[in-house]
């Protein structure tokens, strides 16, 4: 199980709840997982949203493993100029 | 996954760090170079966009009948000319050409394509459009009224708990922080809280949007333009054309400067419109005007920001609230304003509320950390009060509250790594810190964060029988990444820099790259290059082996040549990569390298900025005496590039200080789209920028590369006001500090006093 916490505006599209725990072992599954637990946020997950495993931040990697301890935040997508 | 997770970034170089010449230089400076609008094909049209005299009208009809009869007409689009869309491309396809309503002054409504500039001139002109003009609204307070005229119909803000039912101009609500706010300021002994606002700024890249378009009757088409990312201008163009991915190739052009602006489409989808309704190649190139009018300026913002801290120096708690416009549309940097705000600093309580809102005004673009140096801009600027209060040193005060490895930032997650406390170090102990100020002169210090990113990357690399190579890349180069990537081949390889010729090829030649933006290139095209030539290294060696007989894994590669790895090998003479390729048709065929992936941990960027500036209390002309930059860039592959960055967005960012504004008139139209009344500075107005290149590895890159683009301009908006308050003893609620603002302050000063 990880815990996988979300941050900024998703919050709110998910009842305002903010931590949620999930079995999984990379992004994909994290995000298939919350979109299970709370299918309001399924859209804005395959629009595409940051994932931050232990401080770095994810835009694109299904694959990435994650660790029953890793610090996971779920952050809008983000892009740079 | 971290790029080379089994190892620790490369500490030892031979190339990268090196000054070499950069390969683009005689090109840029003789004129050889093929910029946007340099590209012609036989038969060519030219291209020209009717665009909306109105700040917020409907468009009851175009009735382009009149020009259509023009001789030299042979084409006019319209709306029509493209299916409408309610996916991830509706908004661009509504900026790329109004529909029901024109949104801001400049919004295109329709386009001709004529034998020459002056018929497509005059065939504009005899297009009628009847417009019923709407009440509109520039400013971002006043769009948040309740009163306010609803630019887009149905908008309802996202990011609100229970939804809104109501339609309204603010898109998207964010919210970020942690901890206990009120309990923090409970425990503040000085409180700071000030209200802020900044006008638009433009990217102010010397080239105009420039492409040439030529779509054939079997529904191929090719397409030159100025772009960041001409896999981006491929995939939105071909969608809104309807054409298969495969059938637009896009070269991107040498580009005169993009810094965020060029990283979506404006006039491409125009250009190929009218190119395949004519028959014939089409050639549209952006006036002055027109940029200004019509691509993406930044967002305008109204901020507030607060800050408390104990008497010791500890920030107890900050909070703010951000409220940017991005235009007609949504999609404003708020989100990165909210996040980067505070991000220099580690604390304990902290709550960041922002809004994206629309205005009608052109949809804004990513402009170098977009979002952030608006943001840094408040939040520094009350630093630099609450520092004074609390009478601490500027930088001992942001030391003291300094983000660290550890620190949790605002949006979230842990910093790892981080270079900020060295960045601060570095200022401080640097003679500039320390030299005396007259009177009517000012020192300001500011600080900045940007993310970084990385993504999508595709990458070959091509040996040639000679032993010379080819690098292709798919990232266009916008600061100097070609010679970047070249160094780092060359690295790997160990040649000489000069035996790399890095080339940005078209959409057709390479698989999918994301556009060059982000602070992205250096880090995600590098870590491909390395990694492509690895993968050709591998194959030398492999050729290398089978000429000697021996295993493939018994020979390595060392300074340019493969040997035989130990005594057990074998004793043979190393052979050159010049000698295995000049064989490689006996030994196997072509050799080449390649790497594709999606590249992550960009590693975030940290910058402190320290600034003098003079201030003529008789104008209020503000004179920028020195400049010095202290950022973490990880390895800084070519230092002079690097510096060039720093020194780049620092320009950059003392023209939006200081200078520049979008102006807009009570009618909503753009007051000043040029460089005569939109004032960017010129070489003239700035000193030698010192720069102290910090070099903290990113353990996601090979060589530990971080983006240094976009953390430079975040800094400067703060470090100059702090500079003339420091000087003069006025602060401004808003930038630019421009002479009549900066005079009318200190005469209000004066005569204040004198009251």
């Amino acid at each position: 199980m990880v815990q996988v916490r979300i941050g900024g505006p998703l919050a709110s599209m998910a009842g305002g709840l903010t931590r949620f725990e999930l079995e999984a072992s990379n992004i994909r599954e994290i995000l298939t997982g919350l979109g299970e637990a709370c299918p309001r946020l399924k859209p804005v997950l395959e629009q595409g949203v940051t994932v931050a495993i232990d401080g770095e931040l994810y835009r694109n990697a299904w694959f990435q493993p994650v660790k029953p301890d890793s610090e996971i935040y779920i952050l809008p997508r983000m892009a740079g100029g | 996954m971290p790029l080379d997770a089994a190892d620790r970034p490369k500490t030892s170089f031979k190339q990268v760090g090196t000054r070499p010449l950069r390969p683009d230089g005689i090109d840029k400076v003789t004129g050889r170079a093929r910029f946007g609008a340099d590209a012609n094909a036989p038969g060519m049209l030219i291209g020209k966009i009717l665009r909306s005299p109105h700040a917020h009208a409907r468009i009851r009809k175009i009735d382009a009948s009149k020009a259509l009869a023009l001789p030299g007409v042979k084409a006019v689009v319209t709306k029509d000319d493209f299916a409408p869309r309610d996916d991830d491309l509706a908004d661009v396809l509504v900026n790329v050409m109004a529909r029901d309503k024109a949104l801001y002054h400049g919004h295109a409504v329709a386009a001709v394509a004529a034998t020459s500039v002056q018929v497509a001139r005059k065939a504009l002109a005899l297009i009628a459009v009847d417009y019923e003009v709407l009440p509109h609204v520039t400013d971002v307070d006043e769009a948040m009224k309740p009163n306010a005229p609803v630019i887009r119909d149905g908008l309802i803000t996202k990011g609100v708990d229970p939804a809104l039912t109501k339609a309204s101009n603010v898109a998207e609500r964010y919210e970020f922080g942690h901890g206990d706010v009120k309990a923090g300021f409970a425990q503040a002994e000085v409180v700071v809280e000030r209200e802020f606002k900044t006008e638009a700024t433009h990217q102010g890249y010397i080239e105009p949007h420039a492409c040439l378009a030529n779509v054939g009757s079997d529904g191929t088409g090719e397409l030159w333009v100025c772009t960041q990312g001409h896999y981006m201008v491929r995939d939105n163009c071909a969608r809104l054309l309807g054409m298969d991915l495969s059938k637009l190739r896009v070269t991107a052009s040498e580009i005169g400067g993009g810094f965020g602006g060029k990283t979506t489409v404006f006039i491409e989808p125009v250009a190929l419109a009218l190119s395949r309704k004519a028959g014939r190649p089409v050639k549209l190139v952006m006036t002055r005007d027109e940029v200004f009018l019509a691509t993406g300026p930044t967002s305008s913002t109204s901020m507030m920001v607060k800050i408390g801290a104990k008497k010791d120096g500890t920030i107890a708690a900050a909070e703010a609230l951000f409220k940017y416009q991005g235009g007609a549309f949504p999609g404003s940097p708020a989100q990165f304003g909210a996040m980067t705000a505070f991000a220099c600093y580690d604390l304990k309580n902290v709550k960041v509320i922002a809004y994206d809102v629309l205005c009608n005004r052109p949809k804004q673009a990513a402009y170098r950390a977009p979002g952030a140096p608006m943001a840094a801009f408040a939040v520094e600027s009350v630093m630099a009060e609450l520092g004074a209060k609390l009478g601490l040193d500027p930088i001992d005060f942001r030391r003291r509250n300094a983000a660290k490895q550890g620190t949790k930032a605002v949006y979230g997650p842990t910093f790892g790594p981080i270079g900020f406390v060295e960045t601060l170090d570095a200022v401080k102990n640097h003679p500039n810190y320390k030299k005396p100020l007259s009177k009517n002169q000012g020192r300001g210090i500011a600080s900045g964060f940007w993310f970084n990113f990385g993504g999508q990357t595709c990458v070959s690399l091509n040996i040639g029988t000679d032993g010379t190579v080819n690098l292709a890349l798919g990232t266009p180069d916008i600061g100097g990444s070609r010679a970047s990537m070249a160094m780092m081949a060359a690295e790997e390889l160990g040649i000489p820099y000069d035996q790399v010729r890095a080339v940005v090829t078209d959409t057709s030649s390479l698989g999918y790259n994301d556009v060059t933006d982000g602070s992205r290139v250096t880090f995600a095209a590098g870590a491909a290059t390395i990694h492509a030539a690895r993968d050709a290294v591998r194959k030398l060696c492999a050729r290398a082996a089978r000429t000697w007989g021996i295993p493939e894994d018994a020979v390595v590669w060392e300074n340019g040549h493969a040997k035989p790895a130990g005594a057990n090998a074998g004793n043979h003479k190393p052979l050159s990569l010049k000698e295995i390729s000049g064989s490689a048709g006996s030994t196997g065929g072509p050799i080449a390298g390649h790497h594709e992936f999606n590249a992550e941990n960009a590693g975030p960027s940290f910058a402190t900025h320290v600034v003098d500036v003079e201030v003529d209390p008789e104008t209020g002309r503000t004179t920028v005496l020195r400049y010095l930059i202290a950022q973490d860039a990880g390895k800084a592959v070519h230092p002079s590039y690097v510096e060039g960055q720093f020194q780049g967005g620092a320009a950059q960012g003392v023209g939006w200080a200081l200078n520049e504004e979008y102006v807009y008139g009570k009618d909503g139209r753009l007051q000043n789209a040029g460089f005569l009344d939109y004032r960017i500075p010129v070489a003239s107005d700035m000193p030698m920028i010192d720069t102290i290149i910090l070099e903290v590895p990113n353990p996601g890159h090979p060589y530990g590369v971080r983006g240094v683009g976009e953390t430079s301009i975040v800094p400067p908006l703060a470090a100059v006001a702090n500079a003339v308050s420091d000087a003069v003893g006025v602060r401004l609620s808003s930038v630019p500090y421009s002479p009549p603002k900066v005079l009318k302050a200190l005469n209000g000063r004066m005569k204040a006093a004198a009251e």
